[in-house]
């Protein structure tokens, strides 16, 4: 970071990097996708692909369109914007109106910024919708629920009180309860926007080891403000600004050498 | 003057409109409650009224304002329900929900006296069902369906939005989330509106004294067939309430112990809606507390 790239009259204004699709599995990615809020376009460019079993940070200023962003991947924007371009998972257009919205968000979940846990049981929480969607086996279910809180890191701490009121845990622990509910669900892809921003710094620890276990098993896009989260955890690494992505590239190269100017000046802390 | 001393002299004045509020409240609870205790009796409670001489009970008005209140609360709540959920969780904001939440802003502000005559003249007279349970109950209904609706919209409306995104990001469909997950979670709010409307619906004179009538014939409670005339369930029989049997006493009654029977059915009254305001807030705490608490 000490290199001064950012002074040289030659620095390129976008970096977006491109998987060699041959080495590399594409879970999921994004083609010439736009946001509209009414008028307002609050995503212009957001070309992006996300490698399988890796974890992707979105990072950026407040306002920059990370959760507008986020949100249209499982098409949580629909009623709030209009999402127009394509976004790619497994040969299909997810954004198209052909697709069963419902079925494509149990491949696609989604944890968000607050913890928001149903006001029902531990138990009931993981394995509700689950019931909805026809697994009644007592026995599958009791399964279900202990290896999707195991893997949340948080089975031990609550495998004596799961038929409590997940409403009386911490918001640590609501938030893995959260985290524990999507995987539940067996996605391909967790996204989560600001899984960590409303927690004490143990609890986002936690979070954060939570998820690097989980990327064994889940494509992980998680959006960020916290820079040295990001360093910490992803493996790629999108730059947010004004709506647009100006620069995606390895974790390690965005955090030790951006090639873009405004990149730079925000992992340095310049603005943001 | 500094800006102490007023507001001083302000939090003076506001203490004492406060104080007066409360003084005149537990003035007119206290004079109801005390010229009405000496008749509380169960014979009181039990027997039916005497138009002309003393000693009559208020057993078949007591009977008819709690049958009236169930059959309004059970033709009013799903309607109220299902407008509820409609205007907070379907509904976008246009000309059309916006005139539909108007026509329930005006509805609720009808004096029910007009809802009252209103009922004479649609369900009495027009459509022949004379002075009846179903008259009153379906004038109820008019009373008290725009509060329902309003007190249902703002329970859904307090839940918050991340209750529904979480219920969607599970590919939950958006009928499933709000039957599943919203509607759960609004039920101890819901059933504090709905118990606080039952209170003002069991207290509603004027909309009733054109519609159910200001007779009580005698009933006979050994027979619970809604299809015979002497039936206390018969939803064709004229039924005078308790709030309008305290009118007509006081209107008219000539039995020589009229004012002690008004003082009676009073407390009664207030009693039963004091007791209707203390259930609300009881079992919705209650509710809540089960909802949210460790101990399931
Ligand atoms: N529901 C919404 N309605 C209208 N504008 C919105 C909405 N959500 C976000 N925006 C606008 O879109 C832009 C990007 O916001 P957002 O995606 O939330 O940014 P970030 O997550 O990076 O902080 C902002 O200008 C914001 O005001
Ligand atoms: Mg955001």
């Amino acid at each position: 970071m000490s290199e001064k790239i950012n002074a040289s009259a030659d620095a390129p204004l976008r970096n977006i990097y491109h998987f060699d699709e041959a080495t590399h599995e594409i879970a999921l990615s994004t083609h010439n996708l736009h946001v509209f809020y009414g008028d307002n376009e609050a995503l212009t460019e957001g070309d992006l692909q996300f490698e399988r079993y890796k974890i992707t940070a979105l990072i950026g200023a407040s306002g920059s369109g990370k959760s507008t962003f986020l949100r249209s991947l499982n098409r949580m924007n629909d009623g709030i914007a209009r999402v127009e371009g394509e976004i790619r998972y497994r040969d299909l257009d997810i954004n198209s109106n052909q697709i069963d919205v419902y079925e494509m968000r149990r491949h696609i979940g989604m944890v968000f910024q607050r913890p928001n846990p149903f006001a029902k049981s531990i138990y009931d929480n993981i394995t509700f919708a689950l019931k909805q969607r026809g697994v009644r086996n007592k026995q599958r279910l009791d399964e279900i629920v202990e290896t999707s809180l195991r893997q949340a890191a948080m089975w031990d701490q609550v495998k004596d009180e799961l038929h409590q009121s997940a409403l009386a845990l911490s918001g640590g622990q609501q938030q893995r309860l959260c985290i524990a509910r999507a995987i539940a669900m067996e996605p391909d892809i967790l996204l989560l926007d600001e899984p960590a921003s409303a927690l004490d710094p143990v609890a986002t620890s936690q979070i954060e080891d939570t998820l690097l276990q989980l990327k064994e098993k889940y494509t992980i896009i998680i959006v960020t403000h916290n820079m040295q989260q990001a360093a910490r955890i992803s493996d790629y690494t999108a730059f947010f600004h004004l709506g647009k992505v100006l620069e995606y590239d390895e974790a390690r190269k965005i955090f030790t050498r951006p090639k873009v100017a405004i990149t730079n000046d925000y992992i340095s802390g310049n603005f943001g | 003057m500094n800006a102490k001393t007023a507001d001083k002299i302000a939090t003076a004045v506001f203490y004492a409109i406060a104080g007066s509020v409360i003084l005149i409240l537990a003035f007119l609870l206290g004079y109801i409650l005390i010229s009405g205790f000496p008749k509380l009796t169960w014979q009181f409670l039990t027997t039916p009224a005497k138009a002309f001489t003393a000693g009559g009970g208020i057993g078949i008005q007591l009977f008819n304002s709690f049958y009236l209140l169930l059959l309004a609360m059970l033709i009013s709540f799903p309607i109220a329900l299902g407008a509820g959920i409609y205007l907070n969780e379907y509904a976008k904001q246009n000309w059309l929900t916006t005139i539909i939440r108007t026509a329930i802003e005006i509805l609720s502000s009808l004096p029910s006296v007009v809802v009252g005559l209103f009922g004479f003249l649609l369900f009495v007279v027009h459509m022949k069902m004379g002075f009846s349970i179903l008259s009153g109950a379906l004038a109820l209904t008019f009373f008290n369906l725009p509060l329902l609706t309003r007190s249902i919209e703002g329970s859904l409306a307090a839940i918050p939005n991340l209750q529904r995104e979480a219920g969607l990001a599970l590919g939950l469909s958006r009928w499933e989330t709000v039957t599943h997950v919203i509607l759960p979670a609004a039920v101890p709010s819901i059933l504090t509106g709905v118990i606080l409307s039952a209170g003002r619906v069991f207290g509603e004179a004027a909309a009733l004294i054109y519609t159910s009538g200001q007779s009580a014939p005698a009933l006979n409670f050994g027979d619970w067939n809604p299809f015979n005339i002497s039936s206390p369930l018969n939803p064709m029989r004229p039924a005078e309430t308790l709030a309008v049997h305290i009118w007509k006493i006081n209107s008219e009654g000539i039995m020589p112990d009229a004012s002690a029977v008004s003082a009676g059915s009073s407390a009664v009254l207030v009693l039963a809606v004091l007791l209707f305001n203390f259930l609300a807030r009881w079992l919705g705490r209650r509710l809540y507390h089960r909802l949210t608490s460790a101990t399931n």
